[in-house]
Parts: C-alpha cells; sequence; structure tokens
C-alpha cells in the first residue's frame, strides 16, 4: 500500500506509519469523554478510521461533533479516554499531530484583505514548508483545486465556493495525512459543494483520511463510513449498508412505506393519530411513515385514495428513528 | 506506540520548532494586513497628531511640596533659619543638602529635585551689616507650573522675612533696601513654556494609546473571523504569534513616535536638550511594554468592542496618576504605589528628562530598566494566557 503519494513530491515514500499501514488505524478513538464542567460533551465515543478512508461524522447542533475535533487535535483535553492520530497520542504528541493534520472549518480561517497567494504562502510558512518545497506545492495546489487564475485575487472578491477551495488548499498546503472538515460546505450552492466534494475524493484516493462533519444527507451518503451523535453519545457507526440493517432502524414488524395523494398535507394528522403509525413525515408530495404490519391492511380500508409502496429506509429515516429510539429509553 | 518518523509532509518542512516558531510568517502577514489597508494606517498615525495639536496646551495644576535641593554655603543660624522658613512652607519639601554646585546642578538634572536654593557664604555677613542679602532659588522650568509658583513663593518668604528683620531691626537705622533677596533663575525652560512641559508627557499618551489598541484589535480581529481558530491549528508557537505580531506595530509605533518628535521640535518649538539617539533607543523599552499590554488586553476580550473599552480603560490611569497632569509627590501613598506600576510614568519621566534637562544614561537608566522588565513580563504573560486558553 501506498501512502498519499499524489499529494507530495511523491520521492519521498512514507515510512514508519508504512508497514503496519492496512492494520494500524489512522485514527483510533478509545471510549472519548470530554467534560467541561458539569456539562459532558462527549461520552464513551469509541471509532477508528483507516488510512484513505472518508468518514463523515453527523448530529445535531451542539451534539459534540466540533469537542471530538477539537480534543482529536490536541486544543481540548480528554476528560477519559485514549486517541490516536498516526499511532501519536493526541494529548502528549499534540505539536508533532499538528504537522501531520490539517483542519477547515466552517469558517475558513482566511484572511479576506490578503489575496490568494500571500494566504496559501501564509499558511505554507506556518507550517514550516522550505522555499523549493513551497514552489513546487503551490504549483500542485493550484492543479488540484483550479485556483490558478484566481491567485492574485483578494480573498474578499470570491464566491463562497472558491473561498472553500482557497481553505481547503491552505488546510493541506503541508500535505496532512489526516484532514479534519468541520461543516466544510455549509452555506454553499450545490454545484459548489458537489465540485469540492469531487477534490475529496480525489485526495481521498491518494490516501489522505478525511473525516468530515455534515448536516446535509446527500454528502453523508457520499461517506464511506458514518458515524452518528447524539445527545454526546455515538448511537450509530458504520456503512450505509449496515446503518440500515441495524434492528432499530428497521423494527421488527414495521415497515416503511410510501404514500402518495392528492392534497397529502391534508392528511398527515390523520395519518399519525392512526393506530400503528409510528412515525409519518412529509417528503414532497409524499409521505414517508413507519407503520407497523398489522396496521397495514386498515390504513388501505380508512385511506382508500392512497397509493401505498415499500420504501428502503434513507439515512435520514435511520437517524430519525435512532434518534426517537434513544429519546424513548432516556424517557423510560 | 512511537509516532512515525517524518512522513513525507514532515520531510518537506524545516526543523525548526524552537519557542518563536511562527514568527516571520506572522510579522509579514501583519505587515501586509497594515499596508493593505491605506485608510486605516492614515487615521492610526493622523489621529495621536491630531490630538497633539488638540491637547498640546496648558493645563494649570496646584504646585505643593516641591522637592528641593538646599545648597547652604553660609552655614550659619541665619541660613538655616531661611532653609527652616521654606521647610515650612508647603510649596517646598527639603529632601537633601548639598554642599558642591556640581551635586547641585546633578539633583537638578536628574529630575529628583525641582527647586534648588542656594545660600552663599556672604549671607549672614550681609544681614549683620545691614546689605541686602541675596540667595539664588533656582527653579526647574521644564513643569511651567511648578516653576512659576515656585518663583513666587520663593519671593514671598524673602519678603516676609525682610519685614520681620525690618521690624526687629528698625532702631537702629533704617535699611536701604529690603534685606533679604530672591534671585530666581529658571532652568531648562526659561521662557516657562507650558507646552514644553506638556507636549513631552503628551507624546508618551498618545504612542501608548494608538499602539494598545491597534495590536489588541488585530489579534481580536482574528478571533472573531474565526482566523485565529485555523492558526492554532498550525505549529505556530503562542510566542511566535505574539512577537511577530509585536513587530509591525512596534516598527509602527515607532516611526509615530519620529513623526510626533519632529511636530514637537518643529511645529511646537520645544527643544530637546538631550540625546535624540538616547530618546529613541529609551522608548523602545516603552514600545516592549504597551505592546505586551495591548497583547494581554488581547487575551482577555472576546471581541473588538471589548477590546476597544479595554484599551481606553488604561488611558485615565496613564494621564492622571503617571505624573503627566497631577505632580506623583504630592500624591497619597496608595496613588503613587499606583503611579510606580504604570508604564507612562517612567516613560514620561524618560521624555522630559531627555527633552527637557538634558538628562542622560546615567540618569535614567533605572527607568529603561523597570520599562524593559515590565515588557518582558507582560509579553511572557501574553503568551502564557494564550497558551492556555488554546491548548489542553
Amino acid at each position: 500500500m501506498s501512502g498519499p503519494k499524489g499529494l507530495s513530491n511523491g520521492e519521498v515514500p512514507p515510512q514508519g506509519v508504512s508497514q503496519p499501514v492496512s492494520a494500524a488505524p489512522v485514527i483510533d478513538a478509545r471510549n472519548l469523554s470530554i467534560r467541561f464542567g458539569d456539562v459532558t460533551a462527549v461520552n464513551d465515543v469509541s471509532f477508528h478510521l483507516d488510512r484513505g478512508e472518508l468518514f463523515g461524522f453527523l448530529g445535531p447542533n451542539g451534539s459534540g461533533k466540533t469537542s471530538i475535533i477539537r480534543a482529536l487535535c490536541g486544543l481540548i483535553p480528554l476528560s477519559s479516554g485514549q486517541a490516536t492520530i498516526l499511532g501519536m497520542d493526541v494529548h502528549r504528541h499534540a505539536a508533532e499531530i499538528k504537522r501531520h493534520v490539517g483542519y477547515m472549518s466552517q469558517r475558513f480561517g482566511l484572511y479576506e484583505d490578503l489575496t490568494v497567494q500571500e494566504n496559501i504562502r501564509f499558511y505554507a510558512a506556518a507550517y514550516g514548508l522550505s522555499t523549493q518545497a513551497l514552489t513546487l506545492r503551490i504549483e500542485q495546489i493550484l492543479e488540484l483545486t483550479s485556483l490558478g487564475p484566481y491567485f492574485t485575487r483578494r480573498v474578499s472578491q470570491l464566491s463562497g465556493g472558491w473561498k472553500q477551495r482557497l481553505a481547503l488548499a491552505c488546510a493541506i498546503i503541508h500535505s496532512p495525512e489526516v484532514v479534519f472538515l468541520d461543516e466544510p460546505t455549509a452555506g454553499i450552492d450545490p454545484v459548489a459543494r458537489r465540485s469540492l466534494w469531487d477534490l475529496f475524493f480525489e485526495l481521498s484516493a491518494q490516501g489522505v483520511t478525511f473525516f468530515v462533519t455534515t448536516h446535509y444527507m446527500d454528502e453523508a451518503e457520499r461517506c464511506g463510513r458514518l458515524g452518528y451523535i447524539y445527545l454526546s453519545r455515538l448511537i450509530a457507526l458504520g456503512s450505509i449498508d449496515e446503518l440500515r440493517r441495524q434492528p432499530e432502524a428497521n423494527p421488527p414488524g414495521a415497515s416503511r412505506i410510501n404514500l402518495e395523494a392528492p392534497s397529502i398535507a391534508l392528511l398527515l394528522p390523520r395519518l399519525r393519530r392512526f393506530p400503528g403509525v409510528r412515525e409519518a413525515t412529509i417528503f414532497g408530495r409524499a409521505v414517508h411513515a413507519l407503520v407497523e404490519d398489522s396496521a397495514l391492511e386498515p390504513l388501505h380500508a380508512a385511506f382508500p385514495q392512497l397509493s401505498i409502496r415499500n420504501l428502503q429506509p434513507s439515512l435520514e429515516d435511520i437517524f430519525v428513528t435512532l434518534t426517537y429510539h434513544i429519546m424513548k429509553g432516556e424517557q423510560g | 506506540m512511537t509516532p512515525g518518523e517524518p512522513s513525507n509532509a514532515a520531510a518537506q518542512t524545516r526543523a525548526s520548532r524552537g519557542t518563536f516558531f511562527g514568527l516571520r510568517p506572522v510579522a509579514r502577514k501583519e505587515f501586509t494586513h497594515i499596508l493593505r489597508d491605506p485608510a486605516t494606517l492614515f487615521f492610526a498615525l493622523l489621529i495621536p497628531i491630531v490630538e497633539l495639536f488638540l491637547f498640546g496646551y496648558a493645563i494649570d495644576t496646584n504646585v505643593r511640596q516641591v522637592p528641593t535641593v538646599v545648597f547652604d554655603e553660609s552655614r550659619t543660624q541665619q541660613s538655616r533659619s531661611l532653609v527652616q522658613a521654606f521647610a515650612a512652607s508647603d510649596t517646598f519639601h527639603i529632601t537633601r543638602y548639598v554642599d558642591s554646585e556640581p551635586a547641585m546642578y546633578a539633583a537638578m538634572r536628574s529630575g529628583r529635585d525641582r527647586v534648588a536654593l542656594r545660600i552663599p557664604p556672604s549671607y549672614a555677613r550681609n544681614l549683620q551689616l545691614g546689605v541686602t542679602a541675596s540667595v539664588l532659588v533656582l527653579v526647574d522650568g521644564s513643569d511651567s507650573a511648578v516653576a512659576s509658583a515656585a518663583v513666587d513663593a520663593a519671593t514671598g518668604i524673602a519678603m516676609e522675612r525682610s519685614i520681620g528683620l525690618a521690624a526687629a531691626t528698625s532702631l537702629a537705622g533704617a535699611p536701604s533696601g529690603p534685606a533679604i533677596e530672591v534671585r530666581p533663575s529658571v532652568l531648562y525652560n526659561p521662557a516657562t513654556r507650558s507646552a514644553n512641559f506638556f507636549i513631552p508627557g503628551l507624546i508618551a499618551i498618545l504612542l501608548q494609546m494608538m499602539i494598545i489598541l491597534l495590536i489588541a484589535l488585530s489579534l481580536v480581529r482574528e478571533r472573531e473571523r474565526g482566523t485565529l481558530e485555523q492558526l492554532i491549528m498550525t505549529p505556530i508557537t503562542p510566542l511566535g504569534l505574539m512577537v511577530g505580531k509585536m513587530i509591525p506595530y512596534g516598527v509602527l509605533g515607532f516611526g509615530e513616535l519620529c513623526l510626533i518628535l519632529a511636530i514637537m521640535r518643529f511645529i511646537f518649538q520645544v527643544p530637546i536638550h538631550g540625546s535624540l539617539l538616547v530618546l529613541l533607543l529609551m522608548s523602545l523599552p516603552f514600545l516592549l511594554t504597551v505592546l505586551g499590554a495591548g497583547l494581554i488586553i488581547s487575551t482577555r476580550a472576546r471581541t473588538q468592542a471589548e477590546a476597544f473599552q479595554l484599551a481606553m480603560a488604561t488611558i485615565l490611569p496613564s494621564v492622571f496618576l503617571s505624573g503627566y497632569i497631577f505632580q506623583i509627590s504630592t500624591m497619597s501613598a496608595l496613588f503613587r504605589a499606583v503611579s510606580a506600576a504604570i508604564p507612562a510614568t517612567y516613560y514620561i519621566q524618560i521624555i522630559r528628562g531627555i527633552v527637557l534637562r538634558g538628562a542622560g544614561i546615567a540618569d535614567l537608566w533605572i527607568n529603561t530598566l523597570v520599562l524593559t522588565l515590565m515588557g518582558t513580563i507582560a509579553i511572557l504573560l501574553a503568551a502564557f494566557a494564550f497558551f492556555r486558553q488554546h491548548s489542553p
């Protein structure tokens, strides 16, 4: 297995980390807990990422996503548990880890009054890149991000999508093996979003490991593996197929169905009250519902105008179901 | 598990990971910020100049307990009695006795004493002979208010004693003139222009205001805009960041200092009696201190508005408790202690000493040392506070 060769000069093969590359996870988090005073931000979270993986991390705002990233980057202490990045303890080797990790937040961290070039050069110097290494690296980065034509433009003149590309360029200027992206596409248009994700995939194919938080389900579906954090706890972890097969997502004796009818919105309250209907949400002109199998026949009888067909649970369905599941557990 | 040896990323980076790592890129970036925004730069430089013109004129103050050195060449009961009269007045405070002319001038030049009372050897004899006995009162004119009050008070004391003596000797024959005559002589600022006194102090205040504000805002702006979050993900060290930020604003402050000094010299016509080079060199520790103070503010303030308020809060004590307006020697012990903790106190002594009295390194090295220490401590404190905020 090769390291992220295309990213760097290509001359220097990764050593040390390269031998057990398939065995040793790039990020290994074990029983992480983070407390701020009395508040538990992260509660007993474990996961690991392999080289080149694109891991999607989802959860409502304030569920602990950013805290985990900050802890993994060595910016806040772990209250308990242990985490390593590239085999280095995140607490003891925080300074060393910074050189191997890229970070991009939704706030970009760009200097708007400086040009694209000045931003890139500043971050390159901040990571200690030598002048020769930089010349080569800038060429690669410009080719990768297509920022070339904007090189001497001030950041304040760029659109959101280009700013994001520049933020990514700055975050990976030092050829990091691991990149944390904290809601990288918040508030930009779908086309720019898609092309940014294409960039992530390109880098990931070169061996860069991505840890991405997002609220967008379509982005989540593009991730190889997903984690879902709710109320500080990691309540789901795995590939989309694995999540779909989870018993909580597909309760026994119940089915997901798609209901269609004219003016379906008017029917929603009655559907929700109908015995045996566990969840019902509007999707466009249809309702997605989780219905007990025994209630299917009576439903048909009560609403003859509905056209009903079976449905694969979507990611959102799965997370919503899991969330309800936890909420009920908390209450009971 | 041991950390992986240099991977390709690390192989590209330089080996330097010193305490000040990141200083150069931060300084370069900060210079670019400053030059990129000429309007801000212009106003940052202009505002102190405008204020210099606005506040460059006199503010009168009460004068009490002026430190006074006595050079008594007469050493008689009569001369001691005159010194007593000076000591008894509220205006003078006898701090020391010297027995040579150079010692008397040295005490004045160093700024320790503002008034010198010199009683000539012939004093007692002239009194006995009924001839007018002259005494010399040297006044430090660099503080115009002190100078004129001291001259008035000394003349008053002499007059009072002359009348007393006249009454006692009237039977023996009336003297031809007043028995005691005060010959005032104003040193350093003969015209007792208040501008000469206030402008050097004002320079300290304006410089402090400008620099604290600029550097505090520059770091807090990064916090507000989220670039600080990105910076702390890089290997830049707290000290590298702090010192990297200080250099451009230090250069800016130094430029402003030169500009204001030029205006003081050529527009307000305040001559610089000491060495300009020494003054500029001794300004560096003060710049260091205010830069450090700005950095400390930037670690406390969350928003630019907060930073602005905190920066302004440092100005009032520097105006009222630094000796800029009120004499430190007349303050209560508490306020004297506060004034000793204010950097401007030391710098105002430096700048007044050099500009007005021609004082040199020998007179002001302690001030320079204190400022250097204060500045170093402030920077270390700021870096430490920053480190505490941004690391586990």
